[in-house]
Order: C-alpha cells, then structure tokens, then sequence
C-alpha cells in the first residue's frame, strides 16, 4: 500500500439533517463496488475489527432487504436493518439504514452511496445520509453507532504502524 | 430549535470552510496576519474577519507583541468539537481502513 494514506472527510453542517462522508481508495470502481455487494467480501471489511459480524439477510439488488448484527467482545449485539432502494452497478447503492437499539423504532437514515471512478484506477465514494431530524443527526454522530468500539482505536494505530 | 449566532458557538464557527482552513493553517503555530494571508492566498480583510469570529468564540487566542498580533488556535476549545465527531468517524475510518487491506488482497489475488 502506498505510505500516502487516504482519510476520510465527514461534513456535519450545524442545524442540517444531512452528512457527508468521503473517502478515497487505492482499487479500481468496480473492485470497489464488487467489495460492497459481496457477501464474503463484506463481512471482511464491515465495522470495527473488535466486532464481530454476522450477515443475517443480504440482498444486494434494488428491491432487497439487509440486516446485520455487530457484536463485540463484552457480548453487547447491535443490529441494523434496512432496505435496498437501488443498487446500479457500479456507480451507486441508495438504501435504508436503521440502528435496532434506538429506544423508539423508526429513526430511518436515507444512505445515498455514490462511487466515482478516478484517474489512476482510483475510486471514490461519497455517501450523503438524510436523517429525519437533526436531532436524530446529532445523536448518531455523538453515538458512534453506539460505543464499545472505542478500544479500536488502538488496531488502527497497529495498521498504521505495519504500512510504514 | 433556534439557531444560536456564529458568533457565540464554536459548532457555528467552525461551520464555514473557510475558518476551518485559518485553523488548519494555524495547526500549531503561532502566525500573524500577514502570515495567515499568504498561507492562504486571501485578502487581509477576510482573513481579519473570520480570525475575528474564531476569536470570539475563543477558537483562536490573540497575543501582542510590539506592533504585531499573533493568533494561535485554541485546542481545548476545540476538543468538544474532536469528541463529537471522533465515535462516528473512527467507525467508518476503521471501516475503510479494513476495506483497503481487503482491496489491496483482492487486487494481488487477481495478478
């Protein structure tokens, strides 16, 4: 891997319902696309590396549904579900995405995922999420989708280490 | 929810780009004017404007010495902000992280 690392770029205006996120990556899009509808693939890269992943339903195409359950090493489980809206390869995944341990159900995230092909066999993705309330927003972005994965903050300092 | 002016939080202050781009040029130095000017390649009255807002929110600290005013960013006014953000972006960083070991398998499986 190269030494110049990608970060990612995570845009919260104040007072807004919406977030940006952008990342860039070293792989051709539809490698990178391919990564995203996979299932083997998926489960490999999805989340923090203390939790484990169990894909429970995962149909990748427009009309699909999905679930996943996050679980770490204190047995905490974390469950998301969600709808696939549309699914074009290789350039977008717009879907439905939803936190199971919110106290009331239906705080639904609309994840609109796009995939850009860059020069150099480069991708980028940017993922624009609508929440229902800035509120909701907020309180996502404060919860790092729940906490118990603060410990890995450590393994990325490991990977970090090992590419130089 | 009433909006609460640039001006008295830091959240609202660090919302415009450009404020955010004076307080990575500051990083952790301690700069004039001047210097913030040609850091950044603006003119000297917008750079005087936004330093202003940053410095009343206390983002940014002001110091004389002779003639000059020196800025420096506030750091521990900016870590509510840091803390905020952190939980949600070292998931996806951590993520994405993993996601580039996995591609960069991929692409070495495929040669």
């Amino acid at each position: 891997m190269s030494e110049k690392k990608n970060k990612i770029t995570i845009t919260a205006e104040p007072g807004k319902q919406e977030l940006f996120m952008t990342r860039e990556f070293e792989a051709p899009r539809e490698l990178v696309f391919k990564a995203h509808i996979d299932p083997e693939i998926y489960v490999r890269w999805l989340g923090p590396r203390g939790l484990t992943m169990s894909l429970e339903t995962f149909e990748p195409v427009s009309g699909g549904g999905w679930r996943y359950v996050q679980k770490d090493e204190q047995g905490n489980e974390f469950g998301f579900h969600g709808v696939y809206h549309d699914v074009t390869a290789p350039e977008r995944i717009i879907g439905t995405f939803e936190f199971e341990g919110l106290p009331e159900s239906g705080h639904v995230i609309l994840e609109i995922n796009m995939f850009e092909a860059l020069s150099g066999n480069r991708t980028r993705i940017t993922t624009q999420s609508v929440y229902r309330s800035v509120e909701d927003r907020d309180g996502m972005i404060a919860a790092g989708m729940e906490s118990g994965i603060v410990d890995s903050y450590e393994r990325l300092d490991e990977i970090l280490a090992k590419m130089k | 929810m009433a909006r609460i002016p640039t001006t008295h939080d830091p959240f609202n202050a660090v919302a415009e780009p450009k404020r955010r781009q004076i307080l990575e040029a500051l990083g952790a130095a301690e700069r004039s004017v001047n210097e913030i000017v040609e850091l950044l390649g603006w003119p000297q009255p917008m750079v005087s404007k936004h330093l202003g807002v940053l410095k009343k929110v206390g983002l940014v600290r002001e110091r004389r010495e002779g003639r000059q005013r020196l800025y420096r960013a506030n750091l521990a006014k900016l870590k509510p902000i840091y803390d905020w953000v952190t939980p949600f972006e070292r998931y996806w960083s951590e993520s994405y992280d993993r996601l580039d070991e996995v591609l960069s398998d991929l692409q070495k499986k495929e040669k």
